[in-house]
């Protein structure tokens, strides 16, 4: 089980928390034109990538907040966490 | 009563407490302390079971886990326990225990023919045997797998001990409590690191128990005592017994099952009978030790032959003769101190040494003992059949490959020493990439991968100095990182006989013209014919070996077996073995009972039970209740005999006549709030949400960025900046999460905040032609007429002194009322709607009632926005707004769902209009069709219409909107009904929506 850093409320099990995809998604803007295929990846199509991932994850037992999580896919390691509005390197 | 095999003088059991206990329904007695097996052992008993596949005699292997023999199945409290190990279960007064895998019984086992047959159980032999025909898999294949297989009976009883989960956080966590465990756990607690130490075994000190050690002056087992004594006392350190780490998982959480009253009678009051800890260390050492390696020979699976490690500590710790006439087999100088002990005991064994010329300490000692020892001396075979009689030893040739001087004697145990296994399953565990070390001819842990080490016997260090320096070192080197203190204890000097290297060799061969089996896994009867038959066949990796042939699982998963396999393939394959490598260690080390794992979540303890306020009012008057979620809500009221049907049916109609009143706290409850919550409501709904004037509510729904309905519900302006939004019972938490997502990951600009007020408010919904009059009567001050309160209208009302919130809306579609006041007033509120209400012929009702009702208006609930729906497909197509954008707004415009053929919500009637048509049914234009029979699509929710007395369906179908009138067919193929039905509009009630605006 996960040892997650929340930078709200300190580190935290795992089950505190629940997964939120890749963090490096970002919604396309309101009101703007978009082709399907954009469209597309923005809904449907995510890496799997082997390694380092940014990812979100909801504090959903603890402070409700949404973070960034820089952790690597194949070995767990967590190297940075994030606020939902801090800028990652 | 005496016992043959106890010696007077030795052992740590309790002799003035003796405990008797059943061993297959015969009495036996043996001390407290004493386990299953060195109570049987010092009565003689030596026969405890069958083997798995050939079911040949087992008796006992070990002394501690890895027992692959000893099974045992256990009667305690009258509760039925399996896989019990005879060698590590206490006994206590009453214990009853007998053996598994044997028919009619252990001596007398008709399973044992298969020993006979053996040429049809090769290895692989479930693969090949059971495989054609196909039709006998069901009735004669797995009936009979299942007879055959395994060792235990699980009960099929509710388990009534209690178990626990622990949460536990240190900064070090010492897995085993020998040398260096303790030494560490010492070094690290004095420098100020909270410590929790773990020991499997009932007493502490591992192999010091055993050992004929000095370390300060003191003996092993005094050094041993002393330092656990001090660790108890310190406020910084958790010392546990018979607590056994099995699992070490990510980022240094290890999970420990301690076993709190399985050696007891029963289990204590207040104490559950096991408990699992979570533990997160911030480092973790693990001196785990290790285990003996078997020399493998000719019926080397015979009762009586046994580690030498084992027989050692029966004479040590229990005070019990393994035998009376011991046969040492070794390959190390480990058999000599088990042959010294044999000898200081009185009893006098004759050791077969596979060296040479061999010189040491230990050697010098056994010799001037006048222990008789046989240099570059192999057992053959063993000799007997249900314990051992005598063994076929010979010379071997410096060369390890020819026998000469083939004689037999007498004895009757063999103890057999082939060098030791590091423990590394829990390094290995941790991700920790093993290395073979051509030393000690095992592998051992090499790069930490989280934070461990691992210390001691299970690191490869085998003399008890190098030991207890090293562990004093790591302890405080890794406090001191943790603390950052600088208190260093002195180290105890350590005097132990010095010992030499060990012999390579480890498995006999074959004299000519015979065929002993000789085996490598004892628990599964995998012998070296069985690996070199799977190799023959073409199996390679080690891992592929191993299913094949079974080696090394089952309950005590290889600890004996697998590295003398992995010698014999790489010995057939010509390799060596690191180049073999090992298979995978995976989680849990010993087996662990359900129990533990599921802890306290069992029953309606597996989950929360949430109630509403109104909660005993519904008990008191005969609610029967249904699961929503993790709620509770009356599914009906029962009056009498009445069935849910008819109750049902009277609620609904009661409604449609009168009025009648519903328990709606459960519904999701969020409050947005902020000066730009209208445009995230706008952004949110599909709806338009920017012009709801103050005091007006709006029904709305929402979508997943794919398009998809995520959930419904209506949204109240309360004040400017503050709207009440609901969401249905189900979705309520996910639906918060959505808000959250957006307001803090993609919308951060926006000024609003969200936060659940489900539990906050209790809701009535009163419903019916009755309800205004009702309303006028539980507010006389407030104007709920339909000018004053019209549709969707919203008031702050006084409801006899408490303040209430009135949201005219209806899920019904009858003229309805939402009622809500502070969830400790709900029972206020309720009594006095039922008690105004009578004069009204109110009637309360429950979800089945509540569901007819939304039926037959068509309104759409979770069954039919069940996560594959668009607003079209729900005929809220009308909802989407074309002007502005909203989540998921781009999906509506993909292909699939702009298709004119889509699906579409329907009403359906049986043309019988008697017969009730199962949810589920599919609907089809031809009921003979050939199969695959083409679905149009899915009932997905049936009532019976209380408007019109008949069933009436909704139902999702493809191009519904053209279908209203054709005849068609409902299907249930699980229920073997074939319904000619009617497609009708789903507003099968009041479609113009009159009611609702009355």
């Amino acid at each position: 089980m996960l040892y997650i850093f929340c930078p709200h409320c300190g580190s935290r099990s795992q089950n505190e928390f629940a997964y939120g995809g890749d963090a490096t998604v970002k919604r396309p803007e309101l009101n703007k034109e978009i082709s399907d295929q954009d469209w597309d990846n923005f809904v449907y199509l995510r890496k799997s990538p082997r390694g380092k991932h940014l990812e979100l994850w909801h504090h959903i037992s603890g402070c409700r907040q949404w973070i960034k999580v820089e952790r690597d896919t194949s070995t767990h390691e967590i190297f940075k966490t994030y606020k939902a509005d801090e800028l990652t390197e | 009563m005496s016992q043959d095999f106890r010696l007077d003088n030795i052992g740590m059991v309790n002799r003035n407490k003796k405990i008797s206990f059943t061993f297959n329904g015969k009495k036996y007695f043996g001390y407290e302390g004493d386990t299953i097996a060195s109570a049987l052992i010092a009565n003689g008993v030596h026969l405890v079971g069958r083997s798995f596949k050939y079911h040949r005699p087992r008796g006992f292997f070990g002394v501690g886990v890895d027992e692959p023999y000893a099974i045992l199945q256990l009667e305690r409290n009258n509760e039925r326990d399996p896989n019990i190990r005879a060698t590590e279960q206490e006994i206590f007064e009453g214990l009853e225990v007998k053996s598994v895998n044997c028919w009619p019984s252990v001596s007398f086992d008709i399973g044992a023919i298969n020993n006979f047959l053996k040429m049809f159980f090769p290895a692989g032999f479930y693969y090949k045997t059971f495989m054609w025909p196909p039709s006998f898999w069901y009735k004669i294949y797995e009936p009979f797998i299942r007879m055959a297989a395994g060792f235990g009976e699980a009960s099929i009883k509710h388990d009534k001990e209690r178990y626990e989960h622990k949460y536990e956080y240190c900064d070090l966590l010492i897995t085993g409590s020998g040398p260096s465990g303790l030494a560490s756990a010492y070094a690290a607690a004095k420098n100020g690191a909270r410590v929790i130490l773990a020991e499997d075994k009932p007493r502490y000190g591992g192999s010091l128990l055993t050992s004929d050690v000095n370390i300060g002056n003191q003996t092993g087992v005094e050094w041993s005592e002393k330092i656990i004594t001090e660790l108890k006392s310190m406020s910084n350190v958790i010392v546990k017994n018979r607590s056994q780490v099995f699992g070490y998982y990510d980022h240094n959480m290890l999970v420990m099952s301690e076993r709190i009253g399985d050696h007891l009678p029963k289990t204590q009051k207040y104490l559950p009978k096991q408990r699992l800890w979570y533990i997160r260390a911030k480092e973790v050492l693990i001196s785990s030790g290790s285990i003996e390696r078997p020399l493998v020979f000719g019926n080397n699976d015979t009762p009586g032959v046994m580690l030498s490690s084992a027989a050692k500590e029966y004479m040590k710790v229990y005070g019990v003769l393994v035998g009376k006439k011991p046969l040492i087999f070794t390959n190390n100088d480990s058999g000599y101190e088990t042959a010294i002990e044999f000898k200081k005991n009185g009893v006098n064994p004759l050791i077969l040494d596979t060296r040479k010329e061999p010189s040491s300490d230990i050697i010098n000692e056994a010799k001037n003992l006048g222990i008789e020892i046989k240099f570059s001396y192999v057992v053959v075979a063993a000799k007997g059949y249900k314990k051992v009689k005598s063994a076929d030893i010979a010379k071997i040739s410096d060369n390890k490959k020819d026998l000469s001087n083939i004689e037999n004697i007498e004895c009757d145990c063999i103890c057999v020493s082939g060098f030791w296994t590091p423990s590394i399953h829990l390094a290995s565990q941790s991700g920790n990439k093993s290395e073979f070390n051509e030393k000690i001819d095992a592998f051992i842990p090499k790069k930490s991968k989280q934070k461990e080490n691992t210390i001691g016997s299970a690191n490869g260090k085998f003399t008890l100095e190098e030991t207890i320096n090293e562990a004093f070192d790591k302890g405080y080197e890794v406090s001191n990182k943790i603390t950052e203190n600088n208190n260093k204890v002195s180290i105890p000097t350590v005097v132990e006989k010095k010992s030499t290297d060990h012999d390579k060799f480890w498995c006999v061969p074959l004299p000519k013209g015979k065929s002993y089996k000789r085996f490598l896994d004892f628990q599964n009867d995998v012998a070296v014919t069985d690996i070199e038959l799977a190799l023959r066949e073409g199996f390679r990796s080690i891992e592929h070996v191993k299913r094949y042939t079974t080696l090394g699982m089952a309950t005590d998963q290889g600890k004996t077996s697998n590295l003398n396999g992995l010698q014999l393939v790489s010995d057939i394959e010509n390799k060596v073995v690191p180049q073999v490598g090992h298979t995978t260690f995976r989680p849990p080390y010993t087996p662990v009972s359900i129990g533990a794992i599921v802890g306290r979540e069992v029953g309606k303890h597996s989950k929360p039970t949430r109630k509403s306020p109104m909660h005993e009012w519904h008990e008191k008057n005969n609610a029967v209740f249904v699961d929503a979620g993790v709620w509770l809500r009356p599914r009906y009221y029962k009056q009498g005999n009445e069935t849910l049907f008819e109750a049902s049916k009277r609620e609904a109609k009661n409604v449609r006549k009168n009025v009648g009143v519903c328990d709606v706290t459960t519904l999701g409850k969020i409050d947005v709030k902020g000066p730009d919550a209208a445009e995230f409501l706008n952004r949110v709904y599909t709806n338009a949400w920017l012009k709801l004037p103050v005091g007006k509510a709006r029904y709305g729904v929402m979508l997943r960025e794919d398009g998809i309905v995520m959930d419904d519900g209506t949204t109240t302006r309360i004040s400017e900046n503050h709207y009440h939004m609901t969401t249905t019972t189900a979705q309520a938490a996910n639906v918060l999460s959505h808000l959250e997502y957006y307001l803090q990951l993609v919308w951060p600009e926006l000024n609003v905040n969200v936060v659940s007020t489900t539990e906050q408010w209790a809701g009535a919904a009163i419903a019916g032609p009755n309800s205004r009059a009702l309303l006028m009567k539980l507010f006389p001050n407030t104007d709920v007429s339909n000018e004053g309160l019209p549709f969707m209208g919203y008031k702050e009302a006084d409801l006899f002194g408490i303040p209430a919130k009135i949201y005219r809306i209806s899920f019904s579609g009858e003229l309805a009322y939402e009622v809500n006041v502070e969830s400790d007033f709900g029972n206020f509120m309720w009594e006095k709607i039922i008690e105004v209400g009578k004069e009204f012929q109110i009637q309360p009702y429950g979800t089945e009632a509540l569901s007819t009702l939304r039926i037959e208006m068509g309104h759409v609930a979770g069954s039919e926005l069940d996560g594959r729906t668009i607003p079209h497909d729900a005929s809220l197509e009308g909802l989407v707004s074309k002007k502005k954008d909203f989540i998921g707004k781009r999906s509506l415009s993909r292909s699939a769902f702009t298709k004119p053929d889509r699906e579409k919500i329907v009403g359906v009637v049986p043309l019988d209009k008697t017969t009730s048509i199962p949810e589920g049914s599919y609907i089809v234009k031809d009921p003979k069709a050939k199969l695959p029979n083409p679905k149009l699509g899915h009932v997905s929710a049936s009532c019976w219409s209380v408007e019109y007395d008949n069933p009436f369906s909704l139902a999702i179908i493809k191009d519904g909107k053209n279908m209203i009138g054709q005849k068609l067919f409902a299907m249930s193929p699980l229920k073997n009904k074939t319904i000619p039905v009617e497609i009708v509009s789903s507003h099968y009630v009041d479609p113009e929506g009159k009611r609702v605006r009355a």
